[in-house]
């Protein structure tokens, strides 16, 4: 494989706590060598490198997210681990956890595996995250040194709750002893029957039934009660999707009595609110739903005060038949990974001026951290050569019809994002160039 | 609400911004039909006006210079969910104007095989139809169907959403009661503006949370100066339905309510929809009935109204159904009256990509 000669750029590392211009070079799918401006310019010709001028460009990990849908196996009309990750290079992401809901459940070692093969033809490393349960039904649980062997690396089940408290426990003991996070869907399914939205007047007036705040926050209230009788250092909970005021305000508890409780916000749940619905707009549906104001601001608190330890996109793509329906009977999602870059810059730098090295971190280095991917997340001496270089200033529009993947359920379609995305580059080679 | 593929939210600076519900309408979705019916939200005053007046017209009209109105129009009635007064109602409506209908429901038909909203929508137009009754189980389902098919719809109940025709033919019955059989040519019913109602509460009693009889007319009644009582126990009315719109208040104290009321809504418990909730009928009859003593105790006066269908012995008992402040028949009568209307400005209206789409307030 060729070596890769970034040059002229901005680089932003922020496990290294780089922000400044610097050259980087790439070879044998690592990162070789980081310098200053010119500094490599006579090893990479000696190698003769491939040029990449990275001007007026940010250079930043590739980015990492850790809650993805791909539907493979099971349900490939919606989406492919190729057609994902390819939405994932475009939207600048190298690294995707992959949600173990496909047909079948990703519960063994065997589907695990599978998940991560050649064959799969990704361009992004795919993560899988394997059933917490098996078949997630919420009752025995999976074989966690197994799974993590075949490369899992965390259980969940995600798309319905743990919801026994015996169940859960279990769980969490378990995987505290080979060493996994578990990932909690926080949503106590008996406040939120035959339910599609928050809670609220909203829901009241378009006669939906309302998922409550309570459904989400009594979960994880619980589920740190039951991490802190375990008294094991090792347990780690990680809330996925955190969506409301309430179970932020549980895990802020927590993190301060020293409790190894993580949680995640999707950009959605930082941009919208359920006003969004509209005229029953299935494209504003999803689990957990858009919330209220108050809700949404406390999510962007948590982001800039660093509460919050990553943003991931719970990229859920659906076909246009499955959307268009009634919208009690539409699938929950939206696509994300396209868009996930943008809305940061746009919510969070752009409008509550969160620095673009807190940004890149809450992409890159902090998800990976999180869930232990060794090497990702970030660009000194000897990582993965997971690259993306993007345009902080310059406007792009993004259009559902041409996007990379094979779904077209997002509500941003139409939407203008700063922060085009120049290139990705995954384990040294390049998965997305769209420089002009 | 946009309506082309335009939107760029604008930037705002501060944490509570209020752009957050800003969107455009997805490119399969791009007009709503003029003549639809979807919610009341969706008429201006002047749009009630006009189907009040289209009302008395219609009504008083030679019948057989009536049925050539429309004569030979294409009306499909699709119906999802069982119903005696609404679907007799619209029908018996569209005969009288002339049209030719056609009852499509559920059972008996390629619903029952799987068949998608839009795509029956779509083979409804294809035969044909020129405007659909919709009624369907899951609330916002009309417009869906006007979405994907382009035709007027007119909502004839969405799961526990709205149910327009329904709201305006309470309108017309309180209009009608308050200003006499006859009223003075400087002050027919059907003008009307936001002080029609004013110094008129009205008391909506029982299932509000399962109703979309309740919604309609909380929606509509208080744009026309009229406070809204909303009364029933915790499960069946949430606190904050009251979040519902302007003019709209709870009380949970039926006689307190029937007290302050001029017009009283009595509302079936909708057995069908409780879904696990737990409800103690004895408790709630004790409470939220209307009987004869506690109506001349607490409003002798009081217009009662009810949508159907009554449980007799359960919200009503029959003194106060049978009595002589009871509209429940003349209700009835008021929906075909305003039903021909709604089909007149159906079958009227002109598709449009217009701003007016969709007709919203």
């Amino acid at each position: 494989m060729k070596s890769i000669f970034i040059h002229g750029g901005h680089l932003i590392d922020p496990a290294a706590g780089v922000d400044a211009k610097c050259d980087l070079l790439l070879r044998d799918g690592r990162v070789v060598a980081v310098d200053l401006p010119g500094k490599l310019n006579a090893l990479a010709k000696k190698e003769k490198a491939l040029n990449v001028d990275a001007s007026g460009m940010v250079v930043a990990p590739g980015l990492v997210d850790i809650h993805v849908h791909l539907r493979e196996p099971g349900q490939s009309y919606k989406e492919t681990i190729a057609s994902g990750t390819l939405a994932a290079a475009a939207g600048g992401f190298t690294s995707v956890c992959a949600m173990p809901n496909t047909i079948p459940v990703n519960d063994s070692a065997e589907i695990t595996r599978w998940m991560q093969a050649p064959e799969r033809n990704a361009s992004a490393r795919v993560f899988p995250i394997a059933a917490a349960t098996y078949g997630s039904t919420g009752e025995i649980i999976t074989d966690y040194q197994t799974l993590k062997a075949a490369g899992a690396v965390a259980v969940s089940d995600d798309g319905k709750p743990v919801l026994r408290d015996d169940a859960m426990l279990e769980c969490l003991k378990a995987a505290a002893q080979v060493g996994l996070p578990v990932i909690q869907h926080a949503e106590d399914t008996r406040l939120t029957q035959g339910a599609s939205m928050n809670s609220g007047p909203l829901a009241f007036r378009l006669g939906l039934r309302g998922m409550p705040a309570e459904a989400e926050s009594g979960i994880v209230q619980r589920d740190i009660e039951l991490l802190k009788s375990i008294g094991d250092s090792r347990a780690h909970l990680h809330v996925a999707h955190l969506s409301t005021a309430g179970a932020l305000e549980a895990v802020r508890r927590a993190k301060r009595v020293g409790l190894h409780v993580t949680c995640e916000v999707a950009p959605h749940h930082f941009a919208l609110t359920e006003q969004a619905i509209g005229d029953y707009d299935t494209h504003a549906k999803m689990n957990p739903p858009l919330r209220n104001d108050e809700d949404r601001v406390a999510l962007i608190e948590g982001l800039l005060d660093g509460m919050v330890d990553a943003i991931a996109t719970d990229h859920a793509p659906h076909a246009i038949h499955e959307k268009e329906q009634e919208f009690e009977r539409a699938p929950n999602g939206i696509t994300g990974l396209e868009t996930a870059l943008g809305l940061s810059l746009r919510v969070l730098h752009e409008q509550h001026g969160m620095p673009l090295a807190q940004i890149i971190a809450l992409l890159s280095s902090r998800p990976a951290a999180l869930l232990r991917l060794e090497g990702r997340g970030q660009l000194s001496l000897g990582s993965h050569a997971d690259v993306v270089l993007f345009e902080p200033k310059k406007t792009w529009r993004f259009h559902a019809a041409q996007s990379k993947s094979k779904s077209r359920n997002s509500p941003f379609d139409g939407w203008t994002f700063p922060g085009r995305v120049g290139m990705t580059i995954s384990e040294g080679k390049i998965v997305c160039d769209a420089r002009q | 609400m946009g309506l082309l593929a335009t939107n760029n939210m604008p930037v705002d600076k501060k944490v509570n911004g209020k752009n957050t519900g800003e969107k455009k309408l997805s490119p399969r979705h791009p007009f709503i039909h003029p003549g639809s019916a979807l919610s009341v939200t969706h008429f201006t005053l002047e749009d009630v006006r006009h189907i009040l007046e289209q009302a008395t017209k219609l009504e008083s009209m030679n019948i057989e210079r009536r049925a050539r109105l429309y004569a030979k129009r294409r009306v499909a009635l699709l119906f999802y969910e069982s119903s005696t007064r609404t679907r007799t109602s619209f029908e018996l409506a569209a005969k009288s104007l002339g049209a030719d209908t056609v009852l499509v429901s559920a059972l008996s038909s390629s619903i029952e095989k799987g068949e998608s909203l839009k795509d029956t929508g779509i083979t409804l137009r294809a035969l044909g139809a020129e405007c659909i009754i919709l009624r369907h189980p899951n609330s916002g389902a009309p417009y869906l169907l006007a979405q994907t098919t382009g035709l007027p719809i007119l909502n004839a109940g969405d799961g526990i959403h709205e149910h327009p025709s329904q709201a305006l033919l309470d309108l017309r019955t309180i209009l009608t009661r308050l200003r006499g059989k006859r009223p003075p040519k400087s002050n027919p019913i059907e003008k009307i503006n936001e002080r029609t109602l004013r110094g008129v509460t009205v008391a909506i009693v029982g299932d509000i949370l399962h109703s979309r009889v309740a919604r309609s007319n909380a929606l509509l009644l208080p744009r026309l100066g009229a406070q809204v009582i909303l009364c029933g126990p915790e499960p069946l009315l949430p606190s904050y339905a009251a979040g519902i719109g302007p003019g709209v208040e709870i009380e949970r104290d039926f006689e307190r309510a029937l007290a302050k009321s001029q017009v009283v809504m009595m509302l079936r418990i909708q057995k069908e929809r409780l879904a696990g909730l737990q409800l103690d009928l004895d408790d709630y009859t004790q409470r939220y009935q209307l009987h004869l003593d506690r109506f001349l105790a607490h409003a002798p006066d009081a217009l009662v109204m009810h949508p159907g269908p009554m449980i007799r012995g359960l919200e009503i008992t029959s003194e106060i159904a049978d009595g002589a402040n009871s509209a429940v028949a003349e209700q009835v009568r008021h929906g075909t009256a305003i039903r021909m209307a709604l089909l007149a400005r159906a079958l009227d209206a002109k598709p449009s990509r217009s701003k007016s789409a969709g007709g919203r307030a």
